[in-house]
């Protein structure tokens, strides 16, 4: 049959070297691909839930009013911006150093969600600092950053983006991505180093949170929801990213084939839409 | 329970343009990101499905 084992009698790889490369993505697809639903229903749930609290249990912010409920978006979008940029230099370097082809895939299924969620934290960010300080936007330590950090998720898309050979372009990504990560500590004590109009850290390791504890809960159930969020989202990228890649293997053509995937198995010869290729 | 009615709490304050154009930007961007991976998938299927046509091509013994 035409799509039993196109690589049979194939010269090219040599089936040890097959068998260890191409392992890694099918069993990184499959298990990816079994936790999807869960994270889908915790990011949902916890969303729902930190929302409820926030909105409905915590109480009005005695100096800021009702204009403070944007934190529940805005401070898990900016851990997240930080965290994701920390974790995609982390898979680029992996795939970098060790030529992990997975890796360096996450890191590239990172890029756009990290991307989002920096310009998440910037736009909310206006939107609260207007009617907080009177401004959408000011050249200070925090904000010009953050703002740096959404240009180096976009350099590091478009350079990835920019060279075909998929190896080079992991490489030169993960320099680019390791050299930026500078700026992660930068943006996270920015509000200690420099005089900012930026608040301080709302909780940190160290000291006893600044807030009610019900909007504490809703803070850290938001951010719960973002992380199950993110984690789906790239896998589900990283799946897609991870088929393309093994598109010549068995395993990603018999699942194309396969009824799920929703892509009728077409037959050479069976009609005249056949090409030669 | 912090409103008394629909349309304060719609009001936040006097901050509504503010609180809800934060959480209609988030649900926006929450929905589509989602939405381009699943398209992203989608092409992904269809690549694998062209790649595994066109070696089958390659293989199948000439037509006439």
């Amino acid at each position: 049959m035409a799509l039993s084992n196109p690589h049979a009698e194939s010269p090219r790889p040599t089936p040890a070297l097959r068998l260890y490369t191409f392992a890694a993505p099918m069993r990184f697809y499959r298990l990816a691909g079994a936790a999807l639903p869960w994270l889908w229903l915790v990011a949902f749930a916890c969303g729902v839930a930190g929302l409820y609290i926030g909105f409905f249990v915590a109480p009005t912010d005695a100096t800021q009013g009702e204009s403070y409920r944007i934190i529940f978006i805005h401070v898990p979008a900016a851990w997240l911006s930080m965290l994701l940029y920390l974790a995609m230099a982390f898979w680029a370097a992996i795939g970098w150093a060790f030529r992990a082809r997975m890796a360096s895939v996450l890191a590239r299924s990172i890029a756009p969600t990290g991307a989002m969620f920096t310009a998440l934290a910037l736009i909310t960010g206006a939107l609260w600092g207007q009617p907080t300080w009177g401004t959408w936007w000011v050249w200070d330590a925090r904000l010009t950053s953050e703002l740096l950090l959404l240009f180096l998720y976009l350099g590091y898309i478009a350079l990835v983006n920019a060279i075909d050979d998929p190896r080079r372009a992991d490489q030169a990504g993960a320099l680019l991505a390791l050299v930026g990560s500078v700026n992660v500590p930068i943006i996270y004590f920015s509000v200690k180093w420099w005089n900012t109009l930026h608040q301080g850290a709302t909780i940190s390791l160290t000291a006893a949170p600044k807030m009610a504890h019900t909007m504490l809960t809703a803070m850290l159930l938001t951010t719960l929801a973002c992380w199950a969020y993110a984690f789906a989202v790239v896998f589900m990228r990283a799946r897609a990213m991870a088929l393309v890649r093994e598109r010549h293997t068995q395993w990603a053509q018999e699942l194309a084939a396969s009824p799920a995937a929703g892509t009728p198995p077409r037959h050479p010869g069976s009609g005249p839409q056949e090409r030669v290729a | 329970m912090n409103w008394g009615s629909a349309s304060e709490f719609f009001a936040m304050g006097g901050y509504g343009l503010y609180v809800w154009g934060s959480y209609g930007v988030a649900l926006l961007a929450l929905v589509l990101e989602p939405w381009l991976a699943a398209r992203q998938h989608r092409h992904a299927l269809a690549a694998v499905a062209e790649a595994s046509f066109e070696e089958a091509a390659d293989e199948a013994p000439p037509a006439s």
